[in-house]
């Protein structure tokens, strides 16, 4: 098999949402000392963007999406200690602590778009669900990152939102992250009431959303 | 006479009914459902189940399961704010209630949404009052102008003062219950009478898949001790937060259910629990929750069979629409929900004047909805023998001109087999065009309106709405509110 077949092979498991498939060609990939971010930028990511492709045509729906997604990043963590060993800097669009707010146990949502934005570049600490506001600060202050994205599912804590930016307001933080939210009952208008930098009503858009705010 | 046949809907065969809840009580035992509650884990290690502190989950035994079904009250009665008057829920009685717990009301003027304030609420209840066919009022809105840690107490102490129907709710923290709890007891005079005479129902969630959280476990301890109903709100969503199939998300909906109701009979046993739900096929494409969809409401409608099977009073958030405006979706989504509700026999059915997935109001749809809930019930009233003969004498002596709008058997029973909805238009077109070529959303506005005026509220009298407002300020005041918006009543 030829590079660029193995590199087709990479971008097909991705389309397939083939998990298995894309690591065990991210092993390939290590045992023939393959340049890594030539899999990647060759390999896997062409396949994220067809992904991508397909979804905003309507061929591919939520269980396709979230399944390209899933192989990108079981390929990626195949990667990452060799990445690390041999000191090699992939592009990270910026580090993004994600979590559903204080009170609220859904994680769906924010499963979706955590997976998005890894598939997508981003370096994504996940906080889980139920989580208390200062912890958000906490970890984003201590992992230096640039985004903070917060979700809730339930009208009753969607208000978490609103508490959490005054909070960094509060804090004199309020210049230091970008603050993305989204959640079922969250629209646009909540968005720009409480202040938030952005809000994607699915995982797609809140990825062109993050990569929006990069840009500015 | 012959027997009337009630019209019926059933989706499920017995053997796949048994097979669900076969499954069910393997899950529960094997698996286990994680409650992230104190209490109820307590409970649960003093009835013997085996209970993982580190993980929050307990197994749940058959035997406990059964034993629970057992001291389960297969129908309970809610009595209206007077306590005169009682509705059964429970056997196939049907009552429609307005959806429950709404950030958003669609304004009839801008059709835009907007977030509700206390006179809208107001409204709401004023308007439920008069609503024949809409037997319950719930807590639809949340109020915007009074800070979110009183919504749910607050939203309960508006409708006990403007409608005296009974009252869908729920808290939204853990305590809530107690103002909540004060208002209701107020209103009946004792814990005993309130005991005796339910006047609200609570909703309690819990969250897909296999979990209850620290306020909904809280909630289901805490109204089985008052002898409050407890309704199971199960909400899986096919494929996402439970089986894509819907037979796997019917035995997912079981589980989350049963393991509620032993939390209630843990709690106190022989307390009143409603098998209901919120369940969703989940759409793949846009991510949302439809309600309206038909595979939504058929695992609403096979449920409830289970809920049935297993003599439980039933209930589903049916008769609603994903709609944004009053349009036809809106309308045949209701309408759809409304009929499988109603055909399937489920006694609490919350949805009308829902859009949006349960996230918007509209008053004007309510009334439409209300028309709706009308046709419903006059189809589960079915086809009955009303004479001996039916028609024969009727058609004795036939002659070319016989016509039967003058007939005192037409006028005894034209009313009563048929049923006049307000707003549908039956007009002919020019009839339609001379009185202003009005859409259905255009004359529920108006009716909106007319209604309003021409019913006065039914106030609580001084000394109670006094009580409440003194358990309402108290609330506001341990929650470091001082001041609450003014009622106004027009």
């Amino acid at each position: 098999m030829s590079i660029s077949e193995i590199f087709e092979e990479m971008k097909k498991s991705i389309i397939e949402g083939n998990r298995e498939e894309a690591a065990r060609l991210a092993k390939r990939a290590i045992e023939e000392k393959l340049d890594f971010n030539e899999v990647i930028e060759r390999g896997y990511i062409p396949g994220i963007q067809k992904v991508g492709e397909l979804w905003e045509k309507g061929d591919y729906f939520l269980p396709e999406l979230i399944s390209g997604a899933e192989a990108m990043k079981e390929a990626m963590a195949v990667l990452e200690p060799e990445l690390k060993k041999a000191n090699i800097q992939t592009k990270s669009l910026g580090r993004v602590v994600i979590g559903t707010v204080e009170g609220d146990i859904h994680d769906i949502g924010k499963n979706l778009v955590a997976s998005m934005l890894s598939a997508h570049g981003f370096e994504v600490i996940d906080l889980g669900a139920d989580v208390k506001l200062e912890r958000f600060i906490e970890v984003a202050t201590a992992q230096k990152a640039r985004f903070i994205c917060l979700s809730a599912l339930l009208t009753t804590t969607m208000t978490g939102q609103k508490k959490f930016l005054k909070m960094l307001e509060e804090k004199k933080l309020r210049e230091k992250f970008l603050v993305l939210v989204g959640g079922a009952p969250v629209s646009k208008s909540w968005a720009e009431e409480i202040g938030a930098d952005g809000y994607g009503e699915n995982a797609m858009i809140a990825v062109k959303v993050a990569k929006e705010l990069l840009k500015q | 006479m012959i027997k009337t046949v009630r019209p019926k809907l059933e989706l499920l065969s017995e053997e796949l009914i048994k097979k669900i809840i076969d499954e069910a009580l393997l899950i529960l035992e094997k698996q286990g459902v994680f409650i992230e509650n104190k209490e109820a884990l307590l409970l649960f290690k003093e009835s013997g189940m085996r209970v993982d502190d580190e993980e929050k989950r307990v197994y749940i035994l058959p035997e406990l399961v059964s034993d629970c079904l057992k001291s389960t009250p297969s129908s309970l009665k809610l009595y209206d704010r007077s306590g005169g008057k009682e509705y059964l829920v429970g056997e196939d009685e049907v009552h429609f209630d307005p959806g429950s717990s709404v950030v958003a009301i669609l304004d009839p003027k801008t059709l835009e949404e907007r977030k509700p304030i206390t006179s809208d609420l107001i409204k709401l209840a004023c308007l439920t009052e008069c609503l024949e066919h809409i037997h319950f009022q719930s807590t639809g809105l949340v109020s915007s102008d009074v800070p979110e840690m009183i919504g749910d107490s607050y939203r309960l102490y508006i409708g006990l003062q403007f409608s005296t129907k009974p009252i869908v709710t729920g808290t939204f923290r853990v305590e809530g219950f107690k103002p909540m709890y004060e208002m209701l007891v107020a209103i009946r005079g004792s814990e005993e009478e309130l005991r005796r005479k339910p006047l609200a129902i609570f909703d309690a969630c819990p969250s897909p898949p296999l979990k209850w959280s620290n306020l909904t476990a809280q909630s289901l301890i805490d109204s089985a001790r008052a002898g409050i109903p407890s309704e199971l709100i199960s909400m899986g969503l096919t494929g996402a937060t439970s089986p894509v199939t819907l037979a796997g998300t019917l035995v997912q909906h079981v589980v989350e259910n049963l393991s509620g109701l032993v939390i209630c009979q843990l709690a106190c046993n022989g307390s009143p629990v409603i098998f209901g739900g919120s369940p969703a096929s989940f759409d793949m494409r846009c991510g949302t929750t439809p309600m309206g969809a038909v595979e939504t409401m058929m695992i609403d409608s096979a449920y409830a069979q289970i809920g049935k099977y297993l003599n439980l009073p039933t209930h589903a958030y049916m008769a609603l629409s994903d709609s944004k405006i009053i349009d036809a979706q809106a309308g045949f989504e209701t309408g759809i929900g409304a009929i499988i509700a109603a055909l399937s026999g489920i006694n609490v059915i919350s949805g009308p004047g829902l859009l949006s997935f349960e996230s918007c109001h509209s008053l004007e749809k309510l009334v439409i909805d209300n028309e709706i809930c009308g046709m419903a019930y006059r189809l589960i009233e079915g086809i009955s023998q009303r004479d001996e003969p039916l028609a024969r004498d009727l058609l004795e002596g036939l002659k070319k001109e016989t016509q039967f709008l003058s007939l005192p058997h037409t006028k005894k029973w034209y009313r009563v087999e048929h049923f006049f909805p307000r707003l549908v238009d039956r007009n002919t077109y020019d009839a339609w065009v001379s009185h202003g070529k009005k859409s259905i959303a255009e004359k529920a506005q108006e009716e909106v309106e007319r209604l309003l005026r021409q019913n006065p509220p039914k106030l609580l009298d001084q000394a109670l709405q006094k009580e409440l407002q003194k358990i309402m300020l108290n609330d506001a005041r341990s929650q470091g509110i001082e001041n609450l918006p003014e009622i106004e009543i027009s």
